[in-house]
Parts: C-alpha cells; structure tokens; sequence
C-alpha cells in the first residue's frame, strides 16, 4: 500500500496503461478503479507525502530528539553553576584536539590518536592472548565432564574478581606498567570466552554429531567441519562480550599505570583540570567502544547460520 | 558364537542373508534397574530387499535401527552385515534421519559432498567426486538448488538431501529412520515414489523404521512388526508380495495391498493395542 501511494505520478501513469489493456488485465484495471472512486487524487497526493517523510523519517526521529534532549540538559547543568563545561565549549575543544590527532611532544605529551591506537593496542594482545588460550579451554570444558567439573570451582571463584584486582600480580610478575595491563585485559577477557565457547560446545545438537558417527569422520574433520563451525556463533558472542569488557577496564587500568593511553590521558588531563578534554575523552572512548561492538556484530552475523 | 555362525563369516555372508541380526538385544541400565528395550530379535534380511519396521511408538524399531547403524551396541547378541560383525557406525552403513541432520552452515552440495569425500576420496580425484555429488542431486532432483542453505529449502527439500547424501555413499545397507514422518502428506507421497524409483534402480538393501502403515505396504517386500516395549521383539512379519513397479493409485484398489494393509492394522489395533491405552 505504502509503495502505492508514495509515487502518485508514476501510479497515475499506470493506471492510464492499465485502462488500454483493458481486455487483457480485467482484475487489476477494476482494482484500481475502486481506489480511484475511494481516493480523490488530491488527497491521495498528500498522503503520499506524508507516508514517504515517514518512511525514512521516523528511524531518525526518536534518536535525534534523544541527543538533543541530552545536549539540552547538559547545557542547562552546565549554566546552573559549577565548573562543568558546555557542549559548546567542549566542540570547541574538539575541533582543535582533533585538528591534529597524532603530535608527539615527548612520552607523556601525544595527540589523541596515539593515545587511542595505544590503547587499542593493549586490548588487541591481552585480548588475543586470552582467545589463544579461553577458545581451546572452553573447547575442553564442554567437551570433556571431566575438564568441566575440575575447572568449575575456578571459575566460579575467579570470575566475579573485578579484573583490577589482578594489576599488583600483573606489576609484580612483569615489573613493568604495560604488561601489567595487558595481563589486566587477559585476564577479564578470558572469562566470557572460556564460558561461550563451552556452552556453545555443550549445545551441539545430537544430529550434527551422528552425522560424524555415520560418517565415521576422522577427529580433525570432526573439530573443522562440525564443532568448530556449530561453536563459532557462541564463540562469537564470547568475544564481542571480552572485547566489552576489555574495553572498561583498559581505561581503570591505563589510569592506574600511566603511559600513553586513552586511560592515562584521561587521567593527565583531570591533572591538567582540563574538563573539555576529559569530556572529549569519554565520548571518545564510547564512540570506539561503539565501534568495536558494531565490528563484531557484523562479523558474527557473517558467520551465523539459520537452523 | 556357535560353530554355525563362525562357517557363514569364512563364506562371507551371503545373498540371502546379507544383514543378520542374531539374537540381539540391548538392555539400558538406568537407576530403578534394568530397562529391556529390545530382545531376541532375530531377522536375516537379503540383498536388494526393502524391509519396513513398524510397531506403535517406543516399540524399540529405532534402537533395532540404531544397532544396524553401529550408532547403540547390542547388549545381547549380534548384528552381521555381509559376514562382519557391525561395532561401530560406518558409511557402509548410510542412515537417513527424520530430523534431516543436515550441517546448516553447508550448502545442500557441500552436505553431499562431505560424505562423498569420505567414503571415495581415498581412490578418486576431486573432479570424480564433484561429479558423485552433482549426480546425487540430480537423483533427487535437486540440481539447482545445489548452493542452497538448508535453511532457504522446504523439509522435503532437506529430506531429498538426506537421500541424496545417504546413496552417493553407495552403502550396502540404507538405513531409513521414519524419513518422511515430519512432512505433509502430499510431500511424503512424493519422496515415497522417488524412493521406490531410486531404491529399485540402484538395488539398495533398505531396513526403514516406519509408523505408516500404508508406507511400509507400498514401499517395503516384508515388513517386520513389532511387539510393544518394553522388552519388544519381532511379532510378526509380513511379506508383501506385491509386483513392482507399483504405483500408488492402483494400489488402493488392488486386493493383495488392502490385505496386507489390513493384516498390519489387526496386528497394530488388535494384538499390541494395549500399551497404547496406557500411554495415552
């Protein structure tokens, strides 16, 4: 209906060919004379109109009027007192941040691009450290019951430790701040993947495995052609959760062991009683925590199958 | 083993008795104690024949089938396929399943084609085997949606793939379990000829587990009926007799067909109506 009224002159167009072929389309030429007489053709012009502002209006709609709203009572706050600046002020700031995103002035002193990349790059390895090591322990885990019983207590100790509680071990094995980091990441990553994998590995349907029984398919074909695709998806949510939280805490860990960082960079700025940067980096931080989420829901989605 | 059994292994099974099934039983133990499902089930099964297996729900047909398929081990008993005894799943042995269990991130030719892989792979190139697969989706006509995902076909669709992907293994015995059962009867209908062409051309051994009755008439030269479970065993068996090709319309009226048809009504609703009072 919607496609009907929205290109009334084309529609109109039709209509007169629809009326010369007469004798061969009888159905929809009497079709559309009944919406002829139901709809003037004024009035079926302006709803027209409206349908097609709708159409790619609305989406937008809602999700604009909520930054504005957002904007508005940041400025109200902002003029009632106290020393938080406004949206304006902090654009302003923006603009000149963003002008030049990768200076280095000295180790302590970077654009705010290195101190993202730099980031970006501790979640990267502690990250990739913790997928080496949680895809093949969730592999186990819901393989093997007995891998399973023997790590559950673990787990369910280690788990609700908020990973900043493993940056004085992390300092005091590696002695170094970015290690120590690292190992922060590892450690809070490991976690959902270890879990997703296993449950994904648990919930392999009886079906998918008769078919290797039946088959009688070697152990490596098994693992690459049945497990590892049945897993992947669950896989998939276990890092786009890691990668969240990997994410959160690089920022408390950055914090506490300086360097260059969106973390520590916060931190200086606050130092420096520079609110507008500290701003700029929170909206920083979620615009590429944003990002990274975005990235994974697409390649999950590359890698989903319809049962 | 007997010393009967230990001349038949040096001949290497014959003909007539392809499959055999000797005295087979499996017995589950659960915690209130043992659990019979099948006993002394006993059935010698010739090459080229089509067997149905029917009984009413939780007669145990689908754990016979299973012991076929190597996928339950017999408790009691053996199970022999052309002189060798059946210990495990093989694809000599192809079974068809009802829930399709086709790998949903393959498409239709890559499901085929992994079984292909496996069973000739060993002697033939890939163009060979490209070529096994094509045919057996062209066997049941699905040449075109080849590169489909299984989830973009229809359940008939998915079930001509589990066909297809069970003959191009070219096993000795084709194991159907209830294939047709989740499908309307217009579809099963269908699939039901394409079998009976397919299977009569090829020759297969076919042992298929059915609660149809005018399924397991129409496709099957014997039917084997089982008693109720637990501890169900053969009751009685059926041999068809029909000549082939047949064809479904002039089945319905022919005499033999409704006799069989009423045999394995009685024999279902009479003799083993009883457990199915209490299930219900």
């Amino acid at each position: 209906m919607s496609a009907v009224v929205a290109a009334p002159p084309a529609r109109a167009g039709r209509r007169g060919n629809d009326r010369s072929a007469l004798s061969q389309q009888p159905m929809a030429a009497a079709n559309d004379a009944a919406r002829t007489t139901t709809l003037a053709p004024i009035e079926q012009h302006q709803q027209g109109k409206r349908a097609a502002h709708r159409a790619w209006l609305a989406p937008a709609v809602a999700p604009l009027a909520g930054i504005m709203l957002f904007l508005l009572l940041w400025q109200i706050v902002a003029q009632t007192g106290g020393q938080l600046p406004g949206p304006l002020k902090v654009w302003d700031a923006a603009i000149k941040v963003f002008a030049d995103p990768f200076y280095q002035k000295g180790p302590n002193d970077q654009g705010i691009g290195w101190n993202v990349l730099s980031s970006l790059q501790r979640v990267a390895i502690g990250f990739g450290l913790a997928a080496l090591i949680g895809i093949p322990a969730g592999f186990l885990i819901g393989r093997f019951v007995f891998v399973s019983q023997m790590s559950a207590p673990i787990i369910a100790l280690l788990r609700p430790v908020s990973p900043l509680a493993w940056l004085p071990i992390g300092l005091l094995v590696f002695k170094a701040a970015n290690p120590a980091a690292i190992w922060t990441i590892f450690i809070c990553s490991l976690w959902p993947m270890i879990i997703n994998t296993a449950v994904g590995v648990r919930q392999i349907p009886q079906e998918y495995l008769n078919v290797a029984k039946v088959l009688n398919l070697s152990e490596s074909k098994v693992l690459t052609r049945i497990l590892f695709p049945a897993v992947l998806p669950f896989m998939l949510t276990g890092v786009r959760l890691s990668i969240g939280v990997a994410w959160l805490v690089i920022v408390a860990a950055e914090m506490l062991t300086g360097g260059v960082g969106i973390g520590f960079w916060v931190w200086d700025e606050w130092n420096n009683l520079n609110v507008q940067h500290i701003i700029i980096a929170i909206f920083t931080i979620g615009i590429v925590g944003m990002l990274l989420e975005l990235l994974l829901i697409l390649i999950a989605r590359r890698f989903e199958y319809a049962t | 083993m007997n010393v009967d059994s230990v001349k038949e292994l040096d001949i290497g099974g014959n003909d007539e008795r392809y499959l055999r099934i000797e005295n087979a039983g499996k017995t589950f133990s659960t915690r209130q104690g043992h659990f019979v499902a099948v006993r002394e089930i006993n059935l010698s099964i010739a090459r080229g024949e089509f067997v149905a297996l029917i009984g009413h729900s939780g007669c145990g047909k689908s754990t016979l089938l299973n012991m076929v398929a190597g996928l339950a081990q017999p408790t009691a008993g053996i199970v022999l396929l052309a002189g060798r005894e059946v210990r495990a799943p093989g694809p000599d042995r192809a079974v068809v399943f009802q829930g399709y269990s086709l790998l949903p991130w393959m498409s239709c030719y890559e499901n085929v084609y992994l079984a292909v892989e496996r069973v000739f792979s060993a002697n033939e190139r890939r163009a060979q085997l490209a070529q096994r697969t094509h045919a057996a989706l062209k066997l049941v006509g699905l040449a075109l949606a080849a590169h489909k995902k299984p989830a973009e076909i229809s359940g008939g669709m998915k079930q001509r793939v589990g066909i297809a992907r069970a003959l191009a293994m070219q096993p000795k015995v084709l194991l159907l379990d209830e294939p047709f059962g989740a499908l309307d009867a217009l579809t099963r209908a269908r699939l039901q000829d394409e079998l009976m062409r397919i299977v009569s051309d090829a020759g297969s051994t076919v042992l298929m587990v059915t609660h149809d009755v005018d399924e397991a008439v129409l496709l099957a030269d014997r039917i084997v009926m089982m008693t109720n479970g637990p501890a169900a065993t053969i009751g009685d068996v059926l041999s068809v007799g029909l000549p082939r090709p047949r064809d479904r319309l002039e089945m319905a009226h022919t005499p033999r067909y409704l006799e069989c048809r009423e045999r394995v009504l009685q024999f279902l609703y009479q003799k083993q109506s009883h457990v199915e009072m209490e299930a219900a």
